[in-house]
């Protein structure tokens, strides 16, 4: 049976910008809403301790806080991703309504899970991703163009290809998923396991 | 360099690759997977939703360790979220018939600390977990990755994983390790050289002669932390102390499959020709104790050191975030950390609560009392690590000295389960993140080896263990 995931091919909206290196997946969704069963919902705990204070009121300086910051476009600094290998930080992204993370720089694991789950990291020269912040900070309503097949970024007059693997580009303007290509080799996969046991 | 050549890594790596299709990911067999409460629940939804069974159960092994209580374990946990998520574990094993070591259980423990002591890890496997630590288990020369859960839902259903391969680094350390430097240093030391991503992308080989004069409990630690630099994993070639280490235990071969197992892993030896994409090297003798002071696991320095200035980062694009760490540290650029009061000392984690750094601590603190303004938890990695520490007598050390003897679990090394530190609260911990909040929301969270949070729960303050040597 084939699972159907949401689609993705081009999309063009304002992005919210989070300057900061490093952002690890606690903070991105604190190890203690990680309690769930199911996949929904996270995106109410989404950079939660950056979002809300002890006493659970919106920190108002906080880009998420912030309404002049809207779009479907997260753009983080380096090494975006790192530390859990929780797929909750890809899951509250999505849940949040991002469909796209900008970065110069992917930890692996994060970046795995955020393919599995429809939302496209783009990895982005330091140039470009520095221009990208600059030009949100002047107009946050700036327009972020992103073409998957034409593995293409771009805003005002800056345009820059990206990277993806050819077999996860396919399974995201198709919206497949991995298991649906491992199930047609359980032959092959049943054989090995007996040779291998 | 003859084609053939090849690293460790690479002839696990392609020995289990079923399917290989140009541009794809190669479909890599795992021999062993792990599993625990919080990683696999929509995992087991989604073989439901498929109406798939587990493709071959006696291949995965489960426990109960992230959101596990370390105190009153025998009670039902308080927490009903956290309780539902442990019964929905037990419900899905029993469902799909998967071996399960409950809480309570004999063998029940922090995953990575169980797999190994049940002689589930062996040399040349490929395994996995829903949990970046999954790195720990290289120690057995075989090549251990975390994985998110779709890819847990991957193996379940498949016994395959759809990974790309990374690229080769090779991490050697050569000569002798000073006066109470231990395995922990030396990884927190290399993390401070190279950054928290600068192996991303890569799976790492440690060698050289320091590494080959480690124990398997003090490898674990140093390729358990393999991920804090980004790296896909991290491995030590098998020798003696591997094979010494993994006879006679549950489930690894017996007698004469023990021996020929043994024959085969010796053959696990990184080719004399093959290339790696990066070597580095360090020397040992350059290595001191250890301490983290800012927000990320690469922010590591000597204990004895002071932080950099902003002035001196290589890099100016830092600056901000540099800022930013130590702000919430509550800390200044410039000063050094010695006599710094803490307020927690934590002992425990898959990175260092095996009996042997159980030990360190007992060797420290034998006979000497907590500081006052300090709480001291140790929390063994395993019912098992538990079981010995009390028959060797570290629980009435650690009860003399004024510690808290938990029961095991990830506890506060995650910031999950009750066990927090808490808002602006100083704790020395010889866990593996000191990401903000890690330890619980505002917590600041200094990294160390057992030997250092032993000398600072004795003086209540950051200490050069060296002086209680």
């Amino acid at each position: 049976m084939t699972m159907s995931k949401d689609k993705f091919t081009t999309l063009k909206t304002s992005a919210v910008p989070i300057a900061s290196e490093n952002i690890d997946t606690d903070q991105i969704i604190p190890a203690r809403f990680l309690k769930a069963t199911t996949r929904e919902g996270f995106g109410d705990n989404l950079f939660r301790d950056w979002r809300y204070d002890g006493n659970n009121e919106p920190i108002k300086d906080f880009v998420l806080n912030d309404p002049t910051y809207t779009g479907k476009v997260l753009v983080g600094g380096k090494n975006f991703g790192c530390g859990s290998s929780r797929e909750h930080a890809a899951w509250a992204i999505y849940d949040y309504g991002f469909r796209v993370v900008v970065s110069s720089f992917f930890a692996d694991i994060f970046k795995n899970n955020a393919l599995n789950n429809g939302l496209l990291p783009v990895v982005v020269s330091d140039a470009f991703l520095k221009k990208l912040f600059d030009a949100i900070g002047k107009d946050p309503k700036t327009q972020v163009d992103v073409d998957l097949p034409e593995q293409t970024i771009s805003f005002n007059n800056e345009k820059e290809k990206f990277e993806i693997n050819i077999y996860k580009k396919e399974c995201l303007i198709n919206g497949y998923d991995d298991i649906d290509y491992l199930l047609s080799l359980t032959k092959e996969i049943g054989e090995y396991d007996v040779a291998h046991s | 360099m003859s084609s053939e050549a090849k690293t460790i890594f690479e002839k696990i790596w392609d020995g289990h690759v079923v399917k290989r299709v140009a541009g794809y990911p190669d479909a890599v067999f795992i021999d062993r997977h792990f599993i625990h409460e919080v990683t696999s629940p929509q995992a087991f939804d989604g073989l439901r939703k498929r109406g798939i069974k587990v493709f071959n159960t006696s291949r995965t092994t489960a426990t109960a360790d992230h959101n596990v209580p370390t105190k009153d374990q025998h009670l039902p946990i308080k927490e009903a979220l956290s309780r539902h998520q442990v019964e929905t574990l037990r419900t899905n094993c029993k469902e799909f018939g998967i071996d399960l070591y409950d809480l309570g259980h004999p063998y029940q423990g922090i995953v990575h600390i169980i797999g190994p002591e049940l002689g589930l890890t062996l040399p040349g496997m490929t395994i996995v977990c829903g949990d970046s630590h999954t790195s720990t288990h290289g120690a057995f020369g075989s090549v251990a990755f975390g994985i998110g859960t779709s890819e847990v839902e991957q193996v379940l259903a498949t016994q395959c994983i759809l990974q790309s391969k990374p690229k080769t680094m090779k991490i050697e350390i050569n000569g002798k390790l000073g006066k109470g430097v231990v395995s922990k240093d030396i990884i927190l030391y290399i993390i401070s050289k190279i950054s928290a991503s600068g192996a991303t992308g890569f799976f790492v080989e440690y060698a050289g002669d320091s590494i080959r004069a480690l124990s398997m409990e003090a490898r674990m630690t140093i390729c358990n932390m393999s991920i804090e630099m980004g790296a896909r994993g991290g491995l030590i070639a098998p020798d003696d102390t591997t094979f010494n280490y993994i006879k006679g235990r549950k489930f690894a071969p017996q007698g004469k499959a023990f021996d020929d197992a043994v024959e085969r892993w010796k053959k696990l030896v990184t080719d004399k020709d093959a290339k790696y994409d990066v070597e580095l090297n360090f020397d040992a003798s350059d290595i001191a104790p250890m301490i983290t002071y800012g927000t990320n696991p690469g922010m590591g320095m000597k204990v004895t050191d002071r932080i950099p200035t902003v002035a001196e980062l290589k890099e100016i694009s830092e600056a901000n975030s540099f800022k930013k760490s130590l702000e919430y540290m509550g800390l200044i650029e410039g000063t050094g950390l010695l006599g710094k009061p803490v307020d927690y000392v934590f002992i425990g984690s898959c990175t260092n609560a095996r009996i042997e750094d159980l030990r360190l601590v007992a060797q420290i603190v034998k006979g000497k009392k907590k500081a006052p303004n300090v709480e001291v938890w140790v929390i063994p990695g395993s019912k098992q690590v538990e079981a010995q520490a009390i028959e060797e007598g570290l629980d009435k050390v650690f009860h003399e000295a004024g510690f808290e003897l938990r029961s095991p679990g990830c506890s506060a090394c995650l910031g999950m389960n009750e066990d927090k530190v808490p808002p602006g609260k100083y704790c020395i911990s010889t866990s593996n993140r000191n990401f903000e909040g890690r330890q619980g929301p505002k917590s600041r969270t200094f990294l160390a080896s057992p030997l250092s949070a032993a000398a600072a729960a004795i003086t209540g303050k950051v200490t050069d263990v060296r002086e209680f040597i």
